[in-house]
């Protein structure tokens, strides 16, 4: 396959133009990024009680995160960089498409956070030595062209014992059925060409990517959909959708 | 007034009326969120006197817990009556003797009581003085022009003060203009019936009995209140009720003796009489962009089995779980997904329990001897089966399906 790729090797460009054209409709909770929006709480959740675990803080405080530098990489419109803000979190959002980033800053300024976010890539944040308590690759491991190059660049900017939280989907026959034939072409959650099966990861090769760039995982879980209750939730079943944290020695 | 010479404030729950529902999300969202999440309540009666006011509502056992957990039941347990057992009769106006086909008894969990009854204005007076204490923003005063604007909702108030919240909350009663302005409409139907509401006092004690009994012409209910008296809620034709209440003393103390009968010694009117239509009606829905109905704002349903104040509060403590689970979370507590998860928890229930009076009410409000036996033999079912009537008392006292952390009794 003829994929286009940037010097520095992690950031598929046919995919950063996909993204692009729906950069003006991440926060339409109608639109098309309904699907996150409804996501989102369930990883908020994940993300917040866990750090608030991690560094001894109280996760029913509107302030839990307070202090806290988090980078969220390939933040898109910024759906969940702006709720980490409003915890108290100083937050860096990353996303390589200039059209994201300009969404992102826009809607900061009407929510009235304040907000560092840059066009920018992991590889060049880590170069120029920036470092956090908390990683955040959310929905983005199953689009780089390289995983564990990708995982090594992240884990280089977690502060020692900081965090580093990976959600990503499951590369099973379950997952070909329900993230692609059924989210993209059935229910037409998302638009087609969004997910590549191939590119989908492995609790198992991504616990040896984490291992391998000096992170030790914490916790991992799956996340699966209520169809009932309209939600996503928390569980054992990590055949599709899973988060996984991991800590820096 | 041009909005952009108004004196503005800014808000994240702006709530239109201080009624139970009001007063008790207020309070919730205040005890959970502390006084970073800021909360404004509007209404124009906020110095109003409810001393005049005697009309009593029964708190079924969930929402007192509810009340306890946000910190005011405490206030009020003195005035407030426990029922301890309930007797439903079917009887023609003539009977001598009513013979009683269902009656309930004991508590939903030892020592807790399926309801109690209270005076409105105990219960109003302690949620407003608490709203007060815990530093809420109270404004006397109406709400005009609502309007969007950058993911807020903007709210003209009549006394010239433009709030600008991240959601607004209608719990401004059955007519709601919150309502109106967001273009919902409301579907239901009058039953061309109303309910004559007076309290009475009697020789001897009720001992915390409440009696249904079902009428002819309607339920007539007797609902104890502390000491030696009780709330009468007496259903008629809207032209009987109507001609009923005009009646002279002795001619209306004639009336009502004969459906309260002597069994509690001499009864005496203490205080007004009043009427009040029946209706039942829906919201088409309980949200709109940025906006959530709550209590009669969303939904008026017959009063046959005391149930409107509490779908009420359960709605109330429905929308503070969803507010508090996303304000802890980040997430913007006017964004569709949070206002879709309260609408889908609520709308179902009071679908349920609508149909449900409406239905206990068509089935009761008859001559029909037909209907009569039918209803006599389901009533007889229930008080045979003792796992039917408790289940009946539960879901009564609003303790079946997935209940709302604050209905359990539990902190937000």
């Amino acid at each position: 396959m003829d994929r286009q790729q940037t010097s520095a090797g992690t950031v598929d460009e046919r995919e950063v133009a996909q993204f692009s054209r729906l950069a003006a409709h991440w926060w339409d909770q109608q639109g098309p990024m309904a699907p996150l929006h409804k996501f989102n709480p369930v990883r908020l959740a994940y993300v917040r009680d866990r750090t608030a675990a991690h560094f001894a803080r109280d996760a029913s405080r509107l302030d839990s995160l307070a202090g806290l530098r988090v980078l969220d990489i390939g933040c898109g419109g910024g759906i969940l960089s702006e709720p980490l803000a409003r915890l108290g979190a100083s937050l860096v959002g990353a996303d390589p498409s200039e059209n994201n980033i300009a969404a992102a800053r826009h809607h900061a300024a009407q929510s009235g956070l304040t907000i560092d976010y840059r066009a920018t890539t992991a590889e060049a944040l880590a170069e120029a030595g920036e470092i956090f308590d908390v990683v955040l690759a959310m929905e983005v491991v199953e689009h780089v062209a390289d995983l564990s190059l990708f995982i090594n660049v992240a884990a280089k900017m977690v502060k020692p014992r900081g965090l580093m939280f990976v959600a990503t989907i499951n590369r099973t026959l379950k997952s070909f059925a329900l993230a692609i034939v059924g989210a993209e072409y059935i229910l037409r959650w998302l638009p087609r060409g969004t997910h590549q099966w191939e590119k989908f990861v492995t609790p198992n090769e991504l616990e040896i990517a984490l291992e391998r760039a000096g992170l030790h995982i914490i916790d991992e879980t799956g996340v699966i959909y209520n169809l009932l209750g309209d939600r996503w939730q928390i569980s054992s079943d990590m055949d599709v959708n899973y988060m996984v944290v991991a800590e820096k020695a | 007034m041009a909005l952009d010479t108004m004196a503005q404030i800014k808000t994240d729950v702006l709530i239109v009326g201080g009624g139970f529902a009001g007063l008790a999300l207020a309070v919730a969202l205040r005890k959970a969120l502390g006084p970073s999440f800021a909360v404004t309540l509007a209404d124009p009666a906020l110095v109003a006197n409810h001393a005049a006011d005697e009309r009593a509502s029964a708190i079924v056992a969930s929402v007192r817990r509810l009340f306890d957990t946000i910190g005011v039941w405490g206030e009020v347990a003195g005035r407030a009556q426990p029922i301890v057992d309930m007797v439903v009769t079917d009887s023609r106006l003539t009977d001598a003797v009513r013979p009683a086909f269902l009656s309930f008894a004991g508590d939903v969990e030892p020592g807790e009581p399926f309801a109690h009854m209270i005076e409105n204005r105990y219960l109003i007076e302690a949620l407003a003085a608490m709203a007060k204490a815990e530093g809420i923003t109270l404004q006397s005063s109406a709400v005009g022009k609502i309007s969007h604007e950058l993911e807020r909702v903007h709210a003209e108030l009549r006394n010239g003060l433009l709030v600008s919240a991240r959601l607004l909350v209608a719990a401004d009663g059955a007519r709601s203009a919150i309502r109106a302005q967001a273009g919902i409409a409301t579907h239901g139907w009058n039953y061309g019936q109303s309910a004559i509401v007076l309290n009475v006092g009697h020789e001897r004690d009720h001992g915390g009995r409440a009696e249904e009994h079902f009428l002819p012409a309607g339920p007539f209910a007797i609902l104890p209140l502390k000491g030696r008296r009780s709330s009468i809620v007496w259903t008629e034709s809207t032209s009987d009720a109507e001609r009923i209440v005009a009646l002279p003393h002795d001619e209306f103390h004639a009336e009502l003796e004969q459906r309260f009968k002597l069994h509690l010694g001499e009864i005496t009117v203490l205080g007004a009489r009043r009427v009040h239509p029946l209706g039942f009606f829906v919201a088409r829905s309980f949200i709109a962009e940025r906006i959530a109905l709550v209590g009669d704002a969303a939904h008026v349903i017959h009063p046959i089995a005391g149930q409107g104040l509490n779908m009420g509060l359960k709605d109330v403590a429905a929308l503070a779980e969803v507010i508090v689970e996303a304000a802890r979370l980040g997430l913007d507590p006017g964004a569709t997904a949070v206002l879709e998860r309260y609408q889908r928890w609520r709308r179902f229930d009071t679908m349920t329990m609508g149909i449900a009076t409406d239905g206990l009410n068509r089935l009761f409000s008859n001559h029909s001897d037909i209907l009569r036996l039918a209803r006599d033999i389901g009533l007889g079912l229930v008080e045979r089966v003792p796992a039917l009537k408790r289940l009946f008392m539960r879901e009564a006292a609003g303790l079946v399906g997935e209940v709302p952390r604050l209905l359990r009794g539990e902190l937000l």
